[in-house]
């Protein structure tokens, strides 16, 4: 019996030390960094320990009766024929109801909390779910662009927000109608914010924000398909600074480049397929079906976040045949030549 | 040639009737409610089989980051027809074949009320599942979850979503009539004496378990003809571009979905019922608080559907209603498990394999009971909804809870059935290696969904530090598929050592113990007549005044026990050759639906046909 005891504890003990030794998950719903995941967080936490209690009560009382009322060999005991008791019944209907009870107080008042208006000076963005990635548009009026005709900053699979500002986000689904479905996504940051769901032909709301600058990852949480599970993407919170300068850059329209392998690059997309789906502000091009691209080499990841944008290799190598790196993607494969493929990752990564 | 007399078996039919009630053939045409039970457990158990190897390939798959054994196309296709393969091809039917050999048997009656529909029902159902798995051969298997949200599963380009639609129509038809027949048999079968309140708690949870079939089937029924409808002619149920509801689906689905959660918990609850008093030798706990709960939990049941849909934006007063519902059910839930718990107090605990099945089924279940009440909590369930933390609870209502419960009952009915005990050490093995596996797959997923894993993604990335916790939950997997091979070795080497034919090998207390082992085909030589809840027990055991047992005079329980010259003159029905045959008219509607329009007439008019026949049949005797 000892023996086994020992044997048990030692095996926890490597089992903690196992986790304790695994690297910090980046999608952590109990390392909150902002106050609306925080007030998940805080909710949760306590629950589980009373689930957690109730679990020890509960199993603690069975295995103890198991043991303590075993069958023992050679004894031939009449157990005393209990039938049930109907004072104890409504005991145990009566304490877990009140114990649930008391869980929902503020399960309620959290519900109610997270669901109310964002106040005046939230940073408002729209989050369009696309097979497989996202379009944020900032809506607000300061937040418009200086082309020739004005409309949001529009950016891909990357959210730039402002420390300490709540943002609020009205979120759908959308069709690029590339051969693409608009079906239902469910936007996810764990670290700022709880799951909302994009649904087609509907609007739904989350309030997000985040203390510290930082990067925090997310990704659709709803199966939509083929590509699904690449389908991610991050909120990168800057200093009200920062963000300043960057929405101040983002505003202003692509560079175009003059001279060198970057403005081969740019004659090749003005000159191809590339314009139908892609949009880059002060160019001819002003396709809307796939991700802007503006302002593509001031991202950190594209293809939901799969690869990363300022790896040239990356790039190229989606180019060359976007489907066998991201299956189903909706971007066709041009089969381009492999000096158009370096002259378009050179114009891509001047658009900062 | 000898010519048809008007007084034959066959006056009036369109094909002779069977006869043979023994050898291969007969199990074709059987409607003896036993063999009918035999043939659902064994068609249950190799899918499975067949289920727990997609979850390998899953486990497989996930056990390092960036995996590329499975393209994120035949991953989607795995996870999907695990969940379609557990749900409604293993637990359902692996419920049914208890239900059909034991009601009978356990209300003291010859069959079930509808004999030739319960063959049916069988058969629409092996139909079903295999017109379901024919569509890896036919452009590939359904690719949209078995939740098949739409319009996810309305736009998808492959046929996958559209076997899925048709299949489980054709299983539901299996089902509803499943439902009424056992439900008729329970309300209108019964011995004598075998009121309501005299029922063992497994009839029961039986009689509850129909009647949420009966109620919930008909909702799914609709969400997947409009999904089919859309899918198919073009239909726009769905289709936001025309204005459809895509939420419409999540409504249906769920309406249906959760009472379906206690489709498949209930009768692991009813069994367990069952063999906590016998091998604690005390009389169940608070009978009619049980046998009420579970009546409880079946209303409630049908009122809980949102909480899958915390995040859709359904807004803070649906949110409220349902996470309030939601808790509600785990009042009537949380009776049941402190019934079972004082059934066990100052009890003679014999740890037989039945036993330990019950009581791993009691504290796993526990677990995902309280995992449950968790996403009652509307914020953190969004949070948790969509991860692995629900996979985890999930699991440890429906493997935990479900699978561990009929695994008791396969060992606790299994000398009924075979007239030979499974053998105890290696079910031992079996159930320790199970329960191990078991923890070391589900356990980790908890930590997993808080760490922001998130369900039906074929891959992961190293950088988001999931890879420690998704290793040991493959090597459990590992080891469930372990106990799962112990259980047929069991099983093979049991069925090679000579029967024992133990009428009643656990001191039952139902009076299913009363006959052979196995029954003889009319179940009871006389049918008899019940004075008590636990019949059988009273009739071997008396009380004194104090509550204590007294075995009642040798002899007296064997009254109803088969006799030499038992069984003559007693009327059972013939075989049928119809039910297979108008069966199997359905997968051929589902064919046609789907490819070529004149094979769909084909199958209405062989279940037409097969309906004419069986209408006119004679009842040969």
């Amino acid at each position: 019996m000892r023996k086994k005891v020992i044997w048990v504890l030692g095996l926890v003990t490597l089992a903690i030390a196992f986790a304790a030794c695994a690297p910090h998950a980046t999608q952590d719903t109990l390392q909150p960094a902002g106050p609306f995941a925080r007030e998940e967080k805080n909710l949760f936490v306590p629950v589980f320990g009373v689930a957690v209690a109730v679990f020890l009560l509960v199993e603690g009382v069975i295995l103890y009766f198991v043991f303590k009322y075993r069958h023992r060999a050679g004894q031939d005991r009449m157990p005393p024929q209990i039938h049930g008791n109907t004072r104890l019944e409504i005991g145990w209907t009566i304490l877990p109801a009140v114990i649930l009870a008391v869980v929902m107080v503020p399960t309620v008042a959290t519900i109610w909390d997270l669901a109310r208006k964002p106040p005046s000076d939230s940073l408002n963005v729209t989050v369009i779910g696309q097979q497989w990635w996202w379009k944020f548009q900032y809506t607000d009026a300061d937040m418009q662009t200086a082309a020739e005709t004005p409309g949001p900053i529009t950016t891909a699979n990357e959210l730039v927000i402002p420390t300490g500002r709540v943002v609020y986000l009205t979120v759908t689904s959308g069709v690029g109608g590339i051969g693409d479905a608009a079906v239902i996504h469910s936007l996810w940051v764990p670290e700022l914010a709880g799951k909302q769901d994009a649904i087609p032909n509907h609007e739904n709301h989350i309030l997000l924000q985040a203390d510290v600058p930082g990067i925090y990852e997310g990704q659709c949480a709803e199966f939509c398909g083929l590509s699904h599970a690449i389908m991610k993407w991050h909120v990168r919170a800057v200093t009200p600074e920062d963000f300043a300068a960057w929405s101040a850059g983002q505003k202003e329209d692509a560079i175009t480049p003059t001279g060198g392998l970057a403005a081969t690059g740019f004659d090749t997309f003005m000159s191809g397929t590339c314009v139908q789906c892609h949009g880059i502000q002060g160019t001819d091009a002003q396709g809307i079906a796939g991700p802007n691209l503006t302002h593509f080499a001031s991202r950190k990841c594209f293809a939901g976040c799969l690869l990363d944008n300022t790896d040239p290799a990356d790039i190229a190598r989606w180019l060359h045949d976007p489907t066998a790196v991201k299956e189903g993607s909706f971007m066709p494969n041009y089969h381009l030549p492999d000096d158009q493929i370096q002259a378009l990752v050179a114009y891509l990564q001047s658009l900062k | 040639m000898a010519s048809v007399s008007v007084q034959s078996p066959t006056a009036g039919g369109m094909l002779r009737r069977p006869a043979a009630t023994t050898g291969f053939w007969s199990w074709f045409t059987t409607v003896d409610h036993k063999k009918i039970g035999i043939l659902y457990g064994v068609t249950a158990f190799i899918f499975f089989i067949v289920g727990g190897s997609e979850a390998l390939l899953i486990r497989t798959q996930l056990s390092k980051p960036d995996n590329t054994l499975l393209s994120a196309g035949a991953y989607n296709q795995i996870f999907t027809m695990h969940g379609i393969t557990m749900i409604f091809l293993v637990v359902m039917p692996m419920s049914a074949a208890f239900f059909n050999y034991l009601i009978p048997l356990m209300i003291g009656a010859r069959d079930v009320a509808f004999p030739r529909l319960n063959a049916f029902s069988y058969w629409a159902f092996l139909f079903g599942g295999s017109f379901i798995y024919s569509s890896w051969f036919l452009g590939g298997a359904p690719n949209g979850g078995w939740f098949g949200y739409a319009p996810n599963s309305t736009t998808d380009p492959t046929i996958g979503m559209s076997f899925y639609a048709a299949g489980l129509l054709i299983t539901g038809i299996a089902s509803s009539a499943g439902a009424i027949n056992l439900a008729v048999t329970v309300i209108n079968m019964r011995a004598p004496g075998m009121s309501l309140f005299r029922l063992p708690v497994f009839v029961w949870m039986g009689l509850v378990v129909q009647l949420l079939l009966a109620f919930s089937l008909p909702i799914i029924t609709v969400g997947l003809f409009e999904l089919l409808f859309d899918r198919e002619i073009g239909t726009n149920f769905f289709n936001v571009a025309k204005g459809g509801n895509p939420l419409l689906w999540q409504h249906l689905f769920w309406l249906f979905g959760h009472p379906e959660v206690y489709i498949l918990i209930l009768p692991a609850f009813g069994i367990i019922s069952e063999i906590i008093p016998v091998f604690a030798r005390k009389p169940l706990f608070g009978y009619q608080f049980v046998v009420f709960s579970g009546i409880a939990i079946g209303f409630i049941g049908f009122g809980v559907w949102a909480h899958h849909m915390f995040a859709t934006g359904l807004g803070p007063v649906a949110n409220t209603a349902f996470g309030i519902s939601t808790a509600i059910i785990a009042v009537p839930t949380g009776v049941k498990i402190f019934n079972w718990m004082a059934t066990l107090w100052r009890g003679d605990i014999r740890l037989a394999t039945p036993m330990l099945f019950a009581i791993g089924t009691v504290t796993m279940f526990v677990i995902g009971g309280l995992s449950g009440v968790t996403h009652s909590v509307v914020p953190s369930d969004y949070q948790q909804t969509d991860t692995y933390y629900v996979i985890a609870h999930l699991h440890y209502v429906l493997f935990g809870g479900a699978i561990f419960g009929l695994f008791g009952g396969m060992y606790y009915w299994w000398p009924k059935v075979f007239g030979r005990r499974l053998g105890e050490g290696l079910g031992k093995t079996h159930f320790w290696i199970m329960l191990l596996g078991f923890n070391l797959t589900f356990g980790p997923m908890h930590i997993l969904g808080l760490q922001g894993m998130i369900r039906r993604e074929y891959t992961y990335p190293a950088s988001l530090g999931l890879t420690f916790w998704n290793q040991v939950s493959s090597t459990g997997a590992f080891l469930i598929a372990l106990s799962i091979l112990v259980f047929i070795g069991n099983v093979v080497i049991s069925s090679r050592r000579p029967r024992t034919f133990e009428a009643d090998p656990w001191d039952g207390r139902t009076i299913e113990w009363m006959t052979t082992s196995p029954p003889p085909d009319y179940n009871f030589a006389e049918i008899p007549q019940v004075h008590a809840l636990d019949d059988f027990w009273h009739r071997k055991y008396a009380e004194d005044k104090s509550g204590r047992l007294v075995p009642v005079q040798a002899g007296a329980a064997a009254e109803a026990g088969a006799h030499e010259d038992a069984g003559h003159g007693i009327h059972l029905p013939n075989p049928s050759f119809w039910p297979i045959i108008a069966a199997a008219g359905l997968p051929l509607l589902g064919y046609g639906v789907l490819f070529h329009w004149w094979m769909a007439g084909l199958g209405a008019v062989l279940v037409l046909v097969a309906f004419y026949g069986w209408a006119l049949e004679p009842s040969a005797e």
